[in-house]
C-alpha cells in the first residue's frame, strides 16, 4: 500500500517549486515576446530578440569571448587545482590543518573587493592584456570551489589503492592518470561543471576586468540593459542557460555524469 | 623465484620520533614469518620499509641478494595483501588480477590465460567481470591475494588482511592464505595483532614492542618458553614471580620470593638458575591444594570459576596476587587457606626485567 502524502506537504512542494522555476518560465516567457519591451505574460510570440543578439556586434564578440575565458580558467584551475587537491589529501596528516582553509580563503573575500584588488596589482601593476587580466581573474574565483568539490571526492579516496598500483609495479605518475584520477573523475566533471557556470555568469570580477574593445557576456548584457529596456535582456538569459545546460549535457555525454548518483 | 629477504640493523623515524631501532630480521626462502605486537609497535612501519613506502634512516634490506634499501616501491617486485582490500574500485575483478601482469608487459592470451588460471585457484573464476563493489569482504580479500600472487613476487607481505572479516571467515581464510602460501612456496611476511592467527599460519613469529624484536621463534617455543618478562606476559603467563635463590645444594636450589616465601628447584628439571630470576607461568603451572603440609606457596582463595577442565582460583598470596588451577573433583570455597604448588614442566625461569 503506497505511503499517503499529507496535502500540505505536496502543496508546500509545489510552492518551493514554483519559487524555483518560476523565474525561469517569466524569463523564457518574456525573451519570446512580440513586443519592444520587457513583459510576462508574453504578447504574441517571436523569435525576433534572439535575432537581435546575434545582430547587435557587441553581444556576438562578447559571447566569444566568455567562451574563450571560461574555457581557459576553467582549464587552468583544473590544472593547479588537482595537484593540489592530491597533495592535501594525501599528506593530510602530515600537513598542517590550516592549509587546506588557506586554499579556500578567496571564497570569503566579497567578489568585488577581490575585482578590485586585481585591477589594481595585476592589471596596472603589470599593464596586464584585458584577455589576460580576465583570465587570471576568473582562474583566482573558480579555484577554491574546484579544490573543494575534488577534495570532497578526495576524501572518500583510499590511498592504499594507490600503494597497491605501486607495489604491483606501476611508477607513482601513472598510477596518478591510471588509478587515481578514474576514480575521483565524478569530483573532476563535477568542478568543471561548476567552475564553468562561474566564470560564465561572473560580473563582479570582471566588470573591473573588462576595458575597451574587450567584454564579457553578461558585462555587455548590464550594459545594454542601461540603454534599452527590449527583450534582448531576457533572451540573452535564456541563451546563457542554453549554453550552460548544453555543457552539461556534452560533458555527461562524454564522461559520464555518474556524479550525480554518488 | 621465492627468495630469503634480509633485515639488517634497520632504525627508523616519523620526524624526529623513533618508531625502530636497530631491528634485524632474516626470513628464509618459504618461510612465513609474523610481525604480532599491539599498534605502534613497528610492526606496519617494517612492513612498509620493505615495501619501500617509507625509507629507513639507517641500515640495509636485501631480497635474495638484491638491494632494495633505496630502490623505489614500484622496482620491488614484491606483493602485497592490504588490511581493506586496496582493490581497483574502476577495474573487474579479472583486470585488478591482470594489474600487475599489464605493467609486466605480458599481454593478450598469456595475461588472460594467467588471469583464469590464478581466479580458479581462489575459487572466483566465475566472478571475474564483476566490479570490486558487488563482492563480499572474504571474495574481495581473495582477489587481492590473486592479485598479489599472480606476478609470483619472490616476497609476499600481508599487512593485517583478515581484521576486517568475521571471525569464522577469518580462520577459513587464514587456512587458505597459508595452503596458497605453502604451495608456492613463497617467502611470506604477515603483519596482524592478533596472536592465535600469527600462532597458527606462522613458521616462525616476532613478537614485536616498541620498536624492537622481543623474541622471534617458532610459535611452540614462544607459548612454551618465552624468552622473556614481557613476552610472557604477551603469551598469557599470569603469574609472573619475583624470586632470589638463597641456597644451593648439589643439584637442589632454594629460592625465596617477596614474603618470605621459599620454593626449592631442581636443576635438571629447569637447566641453569641465576641467582636472580622470575618464575614464570600460566595458571596451570601452579595446582591449588588445600594440603598445607606440601611445599608451596601460600594462599589465601579469591574468586573461584569454571573453566570445564579445571576450577580457577584468583589468589592473595604473600608474593603477591596470583592466579592458579585446582582439579574439578575439589571445591574449594573462597576466603579458606591453600597452598600453590608449582608444577615444574609448565613453569619457566627468565631473566629479572
Amino acid at each position: 500500500m503506497p505511503t499517503k502524502l499529507h496535502p500540505a506537504l505536496i502543496g508546500f512542494t509545489v510552492l518551493v517549486f514554483i519559487f524555483l522555476v518560476g523565474p525561469l518560465i517569466i524569463v523564457v516567457g518574456a525573451a519570446v515576446s512580440d513586443t519592444s519591451y520587457l513583459t510576462f505574460p508574453p504578447h504574441g510570440l517571436s523569435l525576433r530578440w534572439f535575432e537581435n543578439i546575434f545582430a547587435i556586434d557587441a553581444f556576438r564578440r562578447t559571447i566569444l569571448t566568455s567562451l574563450q575565458v571560461a574555457v581557459l580558467a576553467t582549464f587552468v584551475a583544473l590544472l593547479i587545482g588537482i595537484p593540489a587537491s592530491y597533495a592535501l589529501n594525501r599528506y593530510r596528516i602530515q600537513l598542517p590543518g590550516w592549509l587546506s582553509t588557506l586554499f579556500v580563503l578567496p571564497v570569503l573575500v566579497p567578489e568585488l573587493v577581490l575585482g578590485f584588488s586585481l585591477l589594481k596589482n595585476v592589471a596596472y601593476q603589470f599593464n596586464a592584456p584585458i584577455f589576460l587580466s580576465l583570465v587570471v581573474g576568473h582562474t583566482i574565483l573558480i579555484l577554491p570551489y574546484v579544490i573543494r568539490v575534488i577534495s570532497a571526492s578526495l576524501a572518500s579516496f583510499d590511498f592504499s589503492v594507490e600503494e597497491a598500483a605501486i607495489s604491483l609495479g606501476s611508477p607513482p605518475l601513472k598510477t596518478f592518470f591510471t588509478i587515481l584520477l578514474p576514480n575521483v573523475r565524478s569530483g573532476v566533471i563535477a568542478a568543471f561543471i561548476l567552475a564553468f557556470i562561474t566564470s560564465i555568469n561572473d560580473v563582479s570580477i570582471s566588470i573591473f576586468l573588462t576595458g575597451p574593445g574587450l567584454s564579457t557576456l553578461p558585462i555587455q548584457l548590464l550594459a545594454h540593459m542601461e540603454q534599452f529596456f527590449d527583450p534582448t535582456v531576457a533572451s540573452v538569459s535564456v541563451l546563457l542557460m542554453v549554453l550552460t545546460v548544453a555543457v552539461m549535457a556534452i560533458v555527461e555525454r562524454t564522461l559520464g555524469l555518474t556524479f550525480l548518483a554518488k | 623465484m621465492t627468495k630469503p629477504l634480509s633485515i639488517r640493523n634497520i632504525t627508523a623515524h616519523y620526524g624526529r620520533t623513533l618508531v625502530l631501532e636497530d631491528l634485524s630480521l632474516e626470513v628464509a626462502e618459504g618461510e612465513l614469518v609474523s610481525l604480532l605486537g599491539a599498534s605502534g609497535c613497528g610492526k606496519t612501519t617494517t612492513l612498509r620499509l620493505v615495501a619501500g613506502f617509507l625509507q629507513p634512516t639507517s641500515g640495509a634490506i636485501t631480497l635474495g641478494g638484491r638491494d632494495l634499501t633505496r630502490l623505489p616501491a614500484h622496482q620491488r617486485d614484491i606483493g602485497l595483501v592490504f588490511q581493506n582490500y586496496a582493490l581497483f574500485p574502476h577495474l573487474s575483478v579479472a583486470d585488478n588480477v591482470g594489474f600487475g601482469l599489464k605493467q609486466r608487459n605480458v599481454t593478450g592470451d598469456a595475461r588472460t590465460k594467467r588471469v583464469n588460471a590464478m581466479l580458479e585457484r581462489v575459487g572466483l573464476d566465475h566472478l571475474a567481470d564483476r566490479l570490486p563493489a558487488a563482492l563480499s569482504g572474504g571474495q574481495k580479500q581473495r582477489v587481492a591475494l590473486a592479485r598479489a600472487l599472480v606476478i609470483e613476487p619472490p616476497l609476499l607481505m600481508f599487512d593485517e588482511p583478515l581484521s576486517n572479516l568475521d571471525a569464522k571467515l577469518r580462520v577459513d581464510m587464514r587456512v587458505e592464505i597459508r595452503q596458497l602460501q605453502r604451495a608456492n612456496g613463497t617467502t611470506s611476511v604477515y603483519v596482524t595483532h592478533d596472536q592465535e592467527e600469527a600462532f597458527s599460519i606462522s613458521d616462525r613469529v616476532a613478537i614485536m614492542h616498541a620498536g624492537r624484536i622481543m623474541q622471534l621463534d617458532t610459535p611452540e617455543n614462544l607459548y612454551q618458553r618465552p624468552a622473556n618478562a614481557f613476552v610472557a606476559r604477551f603469551v598469557g603467563f599470569e603469574n609472573l614471580i619475583p624470586m632470589k635463590v638463597v641456597a644451593r645444594d648439589g643439584a637442589l636450589v632454594t629460592a625465596e620470593a617477596a614474603g618470605g616465601v621459599r620454593l626449592s628447584f631442581g636443576l635438571e628439571q629447569f637447566g641453569e638458575i641465576p641467582d636472580d630470576f622470575v618464575l614464570a607461568c600460566r595458571a596451570d603451572g601452579l595446582t591449588v591444594t588445600d594440603n598445607l603440609a606440601v611445599e608451596g606457596i601460600p594462599a589465601t582463595l579469591g574468586l573461584r570459576t569454571y573453566l570445564g577442565r579445571a576450577y580457577q582460583y584468583q589468589c592473595d598470596t604473600a608474593a603477591g596476587a596470583l592466579v592458579a588451577n585446582g582439579p574439578l573433583s575439589r571445591v574449594l570455597q573462597p576466603g579458606s587457606a591453600a597452598k600453590l604448588v608449582p608444577v615444574p614442566e609448565q613453569c619457566t625461569i627468565l631473566k629479572p626485567e
